[in-house]
């Protein structure tokens, strides 16, 4: 249970669990135990009680936005499939998780499976599409498994496959699998990779619910987005509507890590501070440090500040405040994260990333990479600053998808936020929070000095001289900046600066 | 409502519904710079990936920049095309660009020609930042006997997999890595040679750089044109002489046959013959072939094989011998104009003017890239001593004829040299879509029924449609004409006889769109399909001229027979003259 993960004693306090609602209570590869959790009652009730407009109307009214990054209300989105006519229409669940870090969809579908199974079916029942098709990476091979039992546990129930709860609807799921690409998990590159083309994204409009997989109109929501489906109709739009801010209704599942003392997924009601999330659930930073940053919305998302720590999370304020919510990756800093080096880690995830369809995104990430590692690396200039500024806002101006559209994002929020840590490194060539090993050089104190020469003895490199007895010197040309000669010395005679 | 108003730089208009940005300025005559976008109009191949991002423009209410070539306008849409905004992120884009391109400009075969380099000075790039220190993406350069591809140059414009893949249908091109890493080449990174590439060469003729260009054998004619041993003849096809003006700044479309002679003399050659008059030796022995197919099938044999296909193209040959193989006795057994030229003159020829084999060399003038590949085929060899010696594209023949400081414009008018050199009008056509059918019909029609023709333009065969169907009268039996241009269309028909559905006797196809006018060794069109036309109608233009028409006419043909072949099909002929093909399908093997 979430409660108890990894020996941590996460706080309850704050948190609602309705996406994770049966994960880590229920048996995931027993549908008993789903369903005496009132599994399937929401498509029953859709089913035989309910039009199909009337379940886009519930979910509409419920106010759920689409948990993938976008947050487009999911309502919205169906009724849109539902009007474009056509033979075959497809559900498709974008279970392509790929922010680092982050591993909420994947906890849900190893955890509670069948709650994205009967979430497609409602849509699928709504939008008027037989067919649905589960995305999922193929390094999620528990997850794979646990869908796997759980469609078959389901067709066996009646609950996939012809004639649902005795009515004329049919409905299936098959599983696609992605080899990793992360640009796959931007809907009309998952659409091309399932069937069977080269990942990469096409212009849109047209959108998938007009042209999605083969031509056809396709629906495409993450897990999570699916995951709240059953329990809002269960319980009512109203109450899910409750739940929130006032144009984010619900929770949000976030991967909490980074420097925290409680690391793991946390469920939280939009609106919750960052703080709360940071202080209060994940305990505070790690060996009480001080805070410096935390970073949401995964590679696409920004660097947020003490500044923004009482901001309530939700889909707007993230977005004003120059992040984003993204899939729920949510990573603190503490004041030894150099924030260069920060940007340069997202953007190096982006550029291996990137498809390379578009020009400034295959090639423009690359040299924003480049700078950023000049500049870790004493080599930058203050002209780089503007530079890197002028690049980064025109790759988001001009890429073709959302990966390109955000890959900027941590470098434009760590310039907005930590411009002096740049300045540091351009003109003063030095790293203040001491990450960046080209910027430091290794000292002798001579006061302190005994001449033990064990300093020299553990040095792997040879940069350091001395007769025994007397003060050593630490030659910075031959210095490979491993610190082990720090870590050697009992007399607190080696810093470094 | 199928229209919507909207307003581009403070200019309203009113456009079709579905219509993009960019092409909604053109009628506005506002010109939005565009590099991976490309559209040859009328022939349906439009490139608009979106991917190179230089055609962005301002759109009122949206919060990034939108491609013009590939964003759909809609009711009320304001756009500003050139915004500060818009200049600056072009520049940038540019720059990036740029910053992974080799700049080799010097040596580059597309130098003065290339899409990327005319942009760069469009968009007023003076220095590339940080170029000092950016990686460049580096690949392996292929070579082929065709194609030379310098993956270093890519830009992702996406245009040659466009063509091999959904014009060509030969899909030997996609992309392959991804982001940095990511350029344009057969499966698994082989090579060209290993691929089903036929060597079509419309991946050259569209690539905006020099990442994909011709396989250059100037070198090897100045070389053989300077050895005092060798005697070298040159023989020309008919879409040179329609498109080698354009080198010389001359409007799309101008003939110069007689200043390209003049040139082709000037430049050293001993004689200067014509393709055409090999054209001429293709009908008679396809013409033959058809006939008698049809004269067998007319008497009710089911056994023999039609429709009768072309075979001159040799990217179409590869084709088959790649996709169709079970097919592949089908197609005439003729060789191609080429092939014919260089048997006739190794042989019949070379025994008139008292030359060894190996002391004659021919180099041919083509618009074609594939017709490299096909001089080297083993078939058309005679002890490792190949019939065509080197065949040079009109792009590469432009370039000597500048080099030898020779301006095509101020040349005089001369005529081809005897006997090689004559040719009739049908011989002409055999440039663009439609014309060896054309050519094909007016000898077999007068063949066939022994009636004289009175009217020679076959209006029916002619044009740019993709698909070409009629119907011939042979004074009597009615007779079905297919005629394709481009792969993809001609597998549409292939896939039609393959199910036994095909109501045709005879089929013309030719890989490249328009025909050999608009081949992959024809000077660049940028895309614009208007040349395209132009370069068809000189060749009608040149046979309409013709004193002679019809092949079985050209007085020249006739003595070769008499002299040397006896009549068409014989066993000489046969031996000289037609070929066999060959299984060429990929069996993957996977381990």
């Amino acid at each position: 249970m979430i409660t108890n993960l990894g020996g941590f004693k996460m706080s309850q306090h704050k948190q609602i669990r309705i996406a994770l609602n049966n994960c880590g209570v229920i048996d995931p590869e027993n549908i008993k135990e789903y369903i005496a959790r009132d599994g399937y009652v929401a498509l029953g009730k859709c089913l035989t009680e309910m039009k199909p407009q009337d379940v886009i109307n519930e979910i509409k009214e419920s106010g759920l936005r689409g948990r993938g990054g976008g947050g487009f209300p999911t309502g919205l989105k169906w009724e849109i499939a539902s009007k474009n006519h056509a033979d075959q229409k497809y559900v498709v669940c974008n279970a392509d998780e790929g922010d680092p870090g982050a591993f909420m969809d994947r906890s849900i579908l190893e955890g509670d499976p069948h709650a994205v199974l009967e979430a497609m079916a409602i849509c699928g029942y709504s939008m008027g599409a037989t067919k649905g098709l589960v995305y999922i990476r193929a390094e999620y091979p528990l997850a794979i498994k646990r869908l796997k039992v759980a469609i078959e546990q389901a067709r066996e129930y009646g609950l996939l496959g012809k004639k649902l709860f005795e009515t004329d609807f049919d409905f299936d799921i098959e599983l696609r699998y992605g080899a990793g690409a992360f640009v796959c998990g931007e809907e009309t590159s998952l659409i091309h990779s399932m069937e069977g083309l080269r990942g990469e994204p096409t212009i849109k409009p047209p959108y998938p619910a007009e042209k999605g997989y083969l031509g056809k109109p396709t629906n495409v929501n993450n897990v999570e987005t699916y995951a709240n489906i059953p329990i809002i109709l269960r319980k009512g739009a109203s109450w899910f509507n409750k739940i929130g801010t006032e144009k984010s209704k619900g929770t949000k599942v976030f991967a909490l890590a980074g420097k925290v003392k409680n690391v793991g997924l946390v469920e939280v009601p939009m609106g919750t501070t960052l703080r709360e999330v940071i202080y209060e659930i994940g305990g505070g930073i790690e060996n009480d440090k001080k805070f410096k940053a935390v970073q949401t919305g995964g590679p696409s998302g920004g660097c947020l500040t003490e500044k923004h720590l009482d901001t309530p999370i939700d889909f707007d304020n993230l977005l004003a405040a120059g992040s984003m919510m993204g899939s729920g990756g949510m990573i603190v800093m503490d004041e030894d994260n150099c924030m260069v080096s920060v940007a340069k880690f997202y953007l190096d995830f982006t550029v291996e990333e990137s498809c390379g369809k578009c020009s400034p995104c295959r090639i423009g990430n690359k040299r924003l990479y480049e700078l950023l590692d000049r500049i870790t690396q004493g080599k930058g200039e203050l002209s780089d600053l503007q530079r890197l500024r002028n690049m980064s806002l025109v790759i988001k101006d001009t890429s073709l998808c959302g990966l390109g559209q955000t890959s900027p994002n941590p470098v434009l929020s760590t310039l907005d936020n930590f411009y002096d840590e740049y300045l540091a490194h351009v003109t003063d060539k030095k790293c203040p929070s001491g990450e960046c090993k080209d910027l430091m050089t290794y000292f002798v104190i001579e006061e302190n000095c005994v001449g033990c020469t064990a300093c020299a003895r553990v040095c792997p490199v040879g940069a350091i001289t001395g007769e025994k007895k007397e003060v050593h010197y630490i030659n910075p040309e031959i210095c490979i900046k491993c610190g082990a000669c720090e870590e050697r010395c009992k007399f607190d005679a080696i810093i470094v600066k | 409502m199928n229209k919507v108003k909207l307003t581009i730089d403070d200019k309203q208009i009113e456009v079709e519904k579905g219509t993009t940005i960019y092409k909604a300025a053109k009628q506005l005559e506002i010109e939005i710079p565009v590099l991976c976008y490309m559209n040859l109009e009328g022939l349906n191949i439009e490139n608009k990936p979106g991917g190179c991002r230089i055609c962005v423009v301002e759109v009122e209410g949206r919060n990034n920049l939108a491609p013009s070539c590939s964003t759909e306008v809609w009711d009320g849409m304001v756009v500003h095309t050139h915004t500060m905004r818009v200049i600056n992120a072009r520049r940038t884009v540019m720059e990036f660009i740029l910053s992974d391109h080799p700049k080799d400009c010097l040596t580059c075969a597309k130098s003065g020609n290339c899409d990327l380099q005319n942009m760069a000075v469009k968009l007023g790039i003076r220095e590339i930042p940080g170029q000092e220190y950016a990686e460049m993406s580096k690949y392996k350069t292929d070579f082929s006997p065709s194609i030379i591809r310098e993956l270093d140059k890519c830009i992702m414009c996406r245009r040659c997999e466009m063509m091999c893949n959904d014009f060509q249908t030969v899909g030997a091109l996609s992309a392959f890595h991804r982001g940095f890493q990511a350029a344009v080449g057969p499966a698994f990174e082989m090579d060209i040679e290993d691929s089903p590439c036929t060597y079509c060469g419309q991946c050259v003729a569209v690539c905006p750089t020099g990442a994909l260009t011709e396989k250059d054998h100037t070198r090897d004619v100045i070389n053989a044109l300077s050895d005092p041993t060798k005697k070298v003849i040159v023989q020309t096809a008919p879409a040179v002489r329609a498109a080698l003006g354009e080198e010389f700044g001359m409007e799309p479309g101008t003939l110069v046959t007689g200043k390209m002679v003049s040139a082709l003399r000037r430049l050293g050659f001993d004689y200067v013959f014509d393709t055409d008059f090999a054209a001429d030796l293709t009908i008679m022995e396809e013409g033959t072939e058809l006939l008698d197919r049809l004269t067998k099938f007319l008497a009710g044999d089911k056994k023999v094989k039609l429709p009768i296909l072309t075979s001159c193209c040799p990217a179409w040959v590869s084709f088959f011998e790649h996709n169709f193989p079970e097919m592949k006795d089908i197609p005439s057994t003729a060789r191609s104009p080429q092939q014919m030229f260089g048997a006739i003159a190794k042989t019949y020829f070379a025994d008139k003017i008292s030359t060894k084999r190996e002391d004659l060399v021919v180099v041919s003038i083509m618009p074609c890239l594939a017709k490299k590949y096909e001089a080297q085929r083993d078939e058309f060899k005679v002890n490792g001593n190949p019939d065509v010696d080197f065949s040079i594209s009109t792009r590469e023949l432009a370039h000597l004829i500048k080099e030898a400081n020779l301006d095509l414009n101020k040349l005089p008018d001369e005529d081809f040299d005897k006997p090689l050199g004559e040719s009739s009008g049908a011989a002409v056509i055999f440039g663009t879509t439609g014309g060896v059918i054309e050519a094909a019909v007016r000898t077999a029609y007068e063949l066939h029924t022994g009636i004289k023709l009175d009217k020679l333009d076959f209006e029916q065969l002619r044009g740019f449609e993709a698909i070409r169907k009629a119907t011939v009268d042979f004074d009597g039996t009615p007779i079905n004409i297919g005629i394709a241009h481009g792969l993809g269309n001609a597998r549409k028909l292939l896939e039609e006889i393959k199910a036994g559905k095909s109501e045709f006797h005879a089929i013309e196809i030719m890989s490249c769109p328009g025909g050999c006018i608009g081949g992959g060794g024809q000077p660049t069109h940028h895309g614009d399909s208007s040349i395209l036309k132009a370069r068809a109608k000189a060749i009608y233009a040149e046979d309409a001229g013709k004193p002679i028409r019809k092949s079985h006419e050209n007085p020249y043909i006739i003595k070769l027979y008499e002299e040397f072949l006896g009549k068409p099909m014989s066993e000489k002929a046969h031996h000289l003259l037609h070929t066999c093909y060959f299984d060429k399908s990929r069996k993957i093997e996977i381990d």
